[in-house]
């Protein structure tokens, strides 16, 4: 298990949202430590329970908090995430999609000086199966286990997930880093730490068209890795020059092809499945 | 969102970076009085979007008499399934030699990276492919911004003469970069004409995510447009069977399977999530607009949707049409709400899958064996 466990307790920012409040709710029923939740103007309101702060400093003043959980809407997600960082907050999940790409290299670069870890944004989030979801994702199809997964997306997360707990292969942690084409944490610090993670034995990678994320995450797995890797990439029949989706599925210039990404994956050693509901029973035959 | 040449132009030389002399034009009357004014020799240039115009007959020099034959013949030319609308009429440069500028973000960094070559006129990809030590760049903290000792070594592929100019050209399209929130701003060439240099092509892709504090209005149009105002993310492709999926991943994932299973497809639609039984029958109205397809093949993965909600935009859209479909709609749900979803589609006859593979594998059967469909 990487990063979130039943013991870290957690702050929401817009609380007060549609989302937030939506999600809140499921959080908690999940087991998740949400111990207050803020949002600018509406201080001393509940919700499901949980206290409601104007700011992060008064939240913090009142409770102990390890990670923050971001669903403030993008025009504003930027100043959410540098209050929470300036409050030494050290690990947060933005939610978010649609923040713009100027604001996000920023607070990349604010994070990395200040010491915090961010995924996202445009992540599902990140959930530690029976133990807690700092997120948004159908909490249903998790089973607590032995394999980490690491992606770029959502609902094909749940699909392959779905695939792996019907082999009864379960996850150690599961986790998006976005489908933004810069994200606050990327694929190799993630299989670092699944590679020095005790519980995980096996890790599996769903990649997508665009970038090189993929491909410098091969090169960490062949140098660095001791775990088995087994990977789903989607986008192979996308044409150049559209996005797809996602900001950051786009392949440009001739770069982010699904086969450059397989080829330096299976270069790596790494079992590339075909299609995403394969991954259960390829796991199923190494672990 | 990508900008035209001649916006992107307006843009540069308002904020201070020379361009050429040159005015649109709708029609060929319009470019010739535009190349009346301007001088003998003039360059035409249609202004569609996609890349490679030049090499598709969108780029003619022309001399005054040839103007309204060589424009009528640009607005009549198909390039890469674009009809240019407008064409840019300019001044005919001397170019003494061409250069490249560019500004965009290395993804894996996350940071703006501007680069300068003395290889300009080509494809940048192409130069780093071949001469890479022709490129000169340097990384940019988006925190400190771009500093004149940068700039000096971005400087020095110029010619001496104008070095001053290009550290000035490179600071300003810095500028532009982080004003108009782009993801691209690029000069290639970036022409001297043996006395100043200037900007004979502009290329600004604004980030569509910060359009809310941006002045551009998009204009899309067709299905893509009607899509885009709906929320959704389209492409349109050559195939038959439509895909209308949730999730950028899950629905590429659906498009990879239907081909690997031996059919095609004939868009991309994500409907995203957290969407209303209308978003969905909107959704469908939308796929059934293209005569392309034979076939409309629904995946969604319940997480934020509900399947339920999904299913009555489903027999919306069924009982709008009369309970008669002109195109086929295999259907697979699963995930929050399934056995409601399940139970709305199966009253009004509607087969539902909870497998991809079997879905995926009946909707290439059906198209492959049914040639009346």
């Amino acid at each position: 298990m990487i990063l979130v466990s039943e013991k870290t307790k957690v702050l929401v920012q817009g609380i007060t949202g549609r989302q937030g409040k939506f999600h809140t709710r499921l959080m908690l029923d999940y087991g998740t430590k949400i111990v207050a939740g803020v949002t600018p103007g509406k201080g001393g309101e509940m919700v499901h329970g949980v206290p409601v702060y104007d700011s992060v400093e008064e939240a913090l003043s009142e409770h102990e908090v390890d990670a923050s959980v971001i669903f403030v809407p993008a025009p504003f997600a930027k100043d959410a995430v540098v209050e929470a960082i300036d409050n030494s907050i050290d690990f947060l999940v933005v939610i978010t999609e649609h923040i713009p790409i100027h604001d996000v290299a920023q607070m990349k670069r604010i994070a990395e000086i200040e010491g915090s870890r961010f995924i996202g944004p445009n992540t599902p989030g990140i959930i530690s199966p029976g133990r807690a979801k700092l997120g948004i994702m159908p909490h249903r199809i998790f089973k607590q286990g032995e394999v980490g997964v690491v992606s770029r997306s959502g609902t094909l997360t749940y699909e392959v997930v779905d695939s792996m707990t019907k082999h009864g292969i379960g996850q150690t942690t599961v986790l998006g880093i976005g489908g933004d084409p810069i994200v606050g944490t990327n694929f190799i610090d993630v299989l670092e730490m699944f590679e020095e993670d005790r519980e995980t034995r096996a890790v599996v990678l769903i990649g997508e068209i665009g970038g090189k994320a993929e491909e410098e995450a091969s090169s960490f797995i062949k140098d660095e890795m001791s775990k088995p890797v087994v990977a789903y990439i989607a986008g192979r029949t996308a044409p150049p020059g559209k996005r797809m989706g996602h900001a950051g599925a786009i392949i440009s210039g001739g770069i982010g092809t699904a086969e450059s990404k397989i080829k330096a994956l299976k270069k790596a050693g790494v079992n590339v499945a075909e299609f995403p509901w394969e991954v259960g029973r390829i796991l199923s035959e190494i672990i | 969102m990508k900008l035209h040449e001649y916006q992107a132009k307006e843009i540069f030389a308002r904020e201070g970076i020379p361009v050429p002399m040159g005015r649109i034009a709708r029609n060929p009357r319009e470019a010739f009085e535009i190349s009346r004014e301007i001088g003998s020799e003039v360059v035409l240039k249609a202004q569609v979007l996609v890349g490679g115009r030049g090499k598709a007959g969108g780029i003619l020099f022309s001399s005054l008499e040839e103007v309204e034959e060589k424009s009528r013949k640009i607005f009549s030319t198909e390039i890469k399934g674009e009809r240019p609308e407008l064409i840019l009429v300019e001044e005919r440069l001397n170019s003494v030699k061409e250069f490249y500028l560019g500004i965009t973000f290395d993804r894996s960094r996350g940071r703006p990276v501007v680069m300068t070559s003395s290889e300009g006129g080509v494809e940048i990809e192409e130069v780093a492919r071949r001469s890479p030590e022709k490129i000169t760049w340097v990384e940019v903290d988006p925190l400190k911004g771009i500093y004149p000792y940068m700039i000096r070594k971005l400087s020095r592929p110029f010619p001496k003469e104008v070095r001053k100019e290009a550290h000035e050209i490179i600071a300003k399209l810095y500028e532009i970069f982080v004003k108009y929130d782009a993801e691209l701003a690029e000069i290639n060439p970036l022409i001297y004409d043996g006395k100043k240099l200037v900007a004979a092509d502009a290329v600004l892709n604004i980030n569509d995510d910060s359009l809310f504090r941006q002045n551009f209005k998009r204009e899309e149009e067709g299905i893509e447009g009607i899509a885009s105002r709906e929320g959704f993310s389209y492409v349109t492709l050559d195939g038959e069977i439509a895909i209308i999926g949730n999730g950028a991943g899950l629905t590429m994932a659906t498009l990879d399977a239907v081909e690997m299973e031996g059919g095609k497809a004939a868009n991309f639609l994500d409907i995203g999530g957290g969407v209303p039984p209308e978003g969905m029958k909107k959704a469908l109205e939308i796929v059934y607009m293209n005569e392309k397809a034979k076939l409309v093949l629904v995946n969604v993965f319940g997480g934020i949707n509900r399947c339920d909600e999904i299913a009555q935009g489903i027999r919306m859209f069924f009982e709008e049409r009369g309970g008669k479909l002109d195109k086929p709609l295999v259907v697979r749900l699963t995930g929050t709400n399934e056995e409601e979803g399940r139970r709305i589609l199966e009253e009004i006859g509607i087969e539902v899958y909870k497998d991809l593979r079997e879905a995926v594998k009946s909707a290439v059967r059906r198209v492959k064996n049914d040639t009346s469909l």
